[in-house]
């Protein structure tokens, strides 16, 4: 009884790691960084941990997650990993030196800033603060909405390290970029990476995101990435997520664009115990074209919500979203999308679509796609399906000799395959296939030359 | 006494077969003998219950078999799975061909020849061999290569579907084809491929089943049987100048009874 009556509120535990580590966590930040602090953790204490009371949560509680004695590093890791014996993700085509964040932190203690294609910049988020003023001032914690999340606030309240990008005007990246976000560590552990993500006026670039779990302890990650295009840019982010079982993440990204811009946006949920993704789109600019994929596998308990924000604010834009899921075992999935019109926001053409699959009766999806409009000529729809496999294509291809088995996975594997091969980096979309397949298939869902079994 | 002849055993015998789906009747006693080397012909009007045996034998499960048996080259038929009907010979050339987005035409059939191979215990092809075999049977079949490229039939017109399902049966070198109202849709030039396709296929050891509504096919595919399958029964077969009274006739006289 005691015990229960000693126990904090679980918010308490987080403002009080804040008050107790602000000086730490300050001293090794930048002044504009700093400056947002207090405030954002007043905005948390008044917003919470979101429960399933709150519209935006309402299928995920993710208090459980948050609900651990986790370890926080403020400061970079001591973890040394070397990359080329613990992990390495070949995907050819890929720039050979890959970018990672260990913990939330940076992974490269010696080169915190490094020039891609001898034009863009890419490192530490800490040290790009400190070195780039001008940037932080114009673009840092600038995203529309972005004081109304309570976690988004937690983590601004924290912000430490992790990936600051920045392509200037008029600058084409050929080679798309990979980003590898680990969390490793022999405590159970929570981290916040904070990513910047600046492309300039008539700026392409392409970006990789891959997340894993290299140890079996119990993690929580709560990130934020805000991505500003300038005008007439062309931004891919491909982020594929292949965490264990025990590990929670909740993934905060607000897309912010200019006239013209183009973005392409696809979350591939391999693995993973708790997963909640945010993609926030703010069209704030003609002409601009947005596209959301999204595909999730999950089994056992897993639980993986994904959660858009579309914001049409200005007229002439396209944006489309697309996501699809198969749920087995037990495994609970939720969409959860809203399309928002204002009333400038003339001749918006806006899609909305989620399919999901159930392979049994205990699995369950949620699918709540949501249209606010507010102009008058505009073109929206959207939509939803949950069901089970199509019994007449499986008794076709099983008329062909194929067995049933052979059969679901094919059918399966198509299923996902619209959303793969939405995927522009032909040897990432191989890979992605190729471990989609595997997962379909039970057998372990890694990339094939990584030597740690993460899932 | 039985007395048999040279090169005409029994494939395919059915005795007495009854199906239903959700409780309603639709097959009342069937029974039928087919022979390596034939072609039969199964006519009759709508909802008699052409297709319903058609699927009863390709083994769809939403169909119950209540009474009866199907001996295929000496196997109790009705106790393998589909799958397995498919690798012991069956084919079911399918009146609405599925589309299946996602599944390329090439995986789909690798996939396929490979299990049927393995269900003989004979090595899968290669990939080399596997892409010429593709070649051979496209040109066999005139199917347009383009849409051996492309997602199972997925956007293919009516006509391109048919051709597919004659591809596919190519491939698959079947002992017994059943070909449900393969015809249906088809211009002239579509049914004159796939009937090429039918006939080209033909020999000594398999048989054919066409199901249709129509005498117009039977003029390409020439049929050594006509059966007139009506209210779940056969109620009358004959040689292929039954089609021909049934064209002049109509169904009308076998509602009625007349036969």
């Amino acid at each position: 009884m005691s015990e229960v009556v000693e126990k904090k509120d679980i918010k308490s535990q987080y403002l009080e790691l804040f008050s107790e580590n602000i000086d730490k966590i300050s001293n090794v930040s930048s002044s504009i960084i700093n400056k947002f602090r207090n405030q954002a953790i007043k905005d948390f204490e008044k917003l919470d941990i979101p429960n399933k009371r709150n519209e935006n949560y309402k299928y995920l509680d993710l208090k459980t997650a948050f609900d651990n004695k986790y370890n926080y590093n403020f400061i970079q890791s001591k973890i040394q990993v070397k990359l080329e014996e613990v992990f390495r993700c070949d995907v050819p085509e890929m720039d050979t030196e890959s970018i990672v964040l260990i913990n939330g932190w940076y992974g490269n203690k010696t080169n915190l800033l490094q020039k891609v294609e001898g034009k863009a910049i890419i490192g530490s988020f800490s040290e790009a603060a400190k070195q780039y003023p001008d940037l932080f001032e114009k673009y840092y914690s600038k995203s529309k909405n972005i004081e109304k999340e309570s976690l988004v606030s937690l983590n601004t309240a924290f912000a430490g390290d992790g990936i600051f990008f920045y392509v200037p005007d008029n600058i084409v990246l050929e080679k798309p970029i990979q980003i590898i976000n680990l969390m490793v560590s022999e405590e159970d552990t929570f981290a916040q990476p904070r990513n910047l993500f600046i492309l300039g006026k008539n700026s392409q670039a392409k970006i990789i995101v891959c997340d894993h779990t290299l140890s079996a302890s119990k993690f929580l990650s709560n990130s934020v990435t805000e991505v500003f295009q300038e005008e007439n840019s062309v931004f891919d982010i491909y982020n594929l997520q292949n965490e264990h079982n025990g590990a929670s993440k909740v993934s905060s990204v607000f897309f912010n664009q200019s006239n013209k811009s183009t973005l392409l946006s696809n979350i591939i949920t391999l693995h993973g115990g708790v997963v909640r993704n945010n993609v926030y789109v703010n069209v704030d600019g003609e002409h601009c074209e947005s596209k959301l994929y999204g595909l999730y596998l999950s089994d056992k308990w897993q639980n993986i919500d994904n959660y858009t924000y579309v914001s049409h604010n200005k007229p002439n834009c396209n944006s489309s979203q697309f996501y699809k899921g198969i749920l087995d075992d037990a495994s609970i999935g939720a969409f959860n999308g809203k399309i928002y019109v204002s009333r400038e926001a003339q001749k918006t053409s806006a899609y909305q679509a989620n399919n999901n699959i159930l392979l049994t009766n205990d699995a369950k999806v949620n699918s709540k796609p949501q249209l606010e409009i507010y102009a008058d000529d505009v073109k929206c729809s959207h939509g939803a399906t949950s069901g089970q496999i199509d019994e007449n294509a499986l008794f076709y291809l099983r008329s062909r000799g194929i067995s049933e088995k052979e059969a679901r996975f094919l059918l399966l594997y198509a299923f996902t395959n619209e959303i793969i091969k939405e995927i522009k980096v032909e040897a990432l979309r191989d890979r992605i296939s190729n471990l989609v397949d595997k997962r379909l298939r039970g057998e372990l869902a890694r990339c094939n030359s990584c030597v740690i079994n993460c899932c | 006494m039985f007395l048999f002849r040279l090169n005409t055993y029994k494939m395919l015998k059915i005795v007495d077969l009854h199906a239903n789906i959700n409780e309603k009747e639709i097959l009342r006693g069937i029974n039928l003998e087919i022979k390596a080397g034939e072609v039969h012909a199964i006519m009759g009007p709508n909802g008699s219950g052409k297709s319903t045996l058609a699927a009863v034998l390709a083994g769809r499960e939403i169909f119950n078999v209540t009474k009866g048996e199907v001996i295929f080259n000496g196997k109790n038929l009705l106790e393998l799975s589909p799958e397995d009907r498919a690798r012991e010979g069956i084919f079911l050339g399918f009146q609405y061909p599925i589309e299946i987005p996602g599944v390329s035409m090439v995986s789909f059939m690798k996939t396929a020849v490979n299990e049927a191979r393995k269900y003989k215990n004979l090595p899968a092809y290669s990939s080399s061999d596997f892409l010429k075999l593709m070649r051979e049977k496209t040109a066999l079949v005139e199917i347009d290569s383009k849409l051996t490229n492309r997602s199972v039939n997925e956007g293919f017109s009516g006509g391109e579907k048919k051709k597919n399902e004659i591809f596919q049966m190519a491939m698959l070198e079947p002992k017994l084809a059943i070909l449900d109202e393969t015809d249906s849709g088809l211009d002239i030039d579509a049914l004159r491929i796939v009937s090429n396709g039918v006939n080209k296929l033909k020999n000594k050891d398999n048989a054919t089943v066409v199901i249709t509504h129509y005498q117009r096919l039977l003029d390409y595919i020439v049929p050594d049987f006509v059966h007139i399958l009506y209210n779940g029964r056969i109620v009358k077969s004959s040689g292929k100048e039954l089609a021909l009274e049934l064209e002049e006739r109509g169904y009308d006289w076998i509602k009625k009874g007349e036969v």
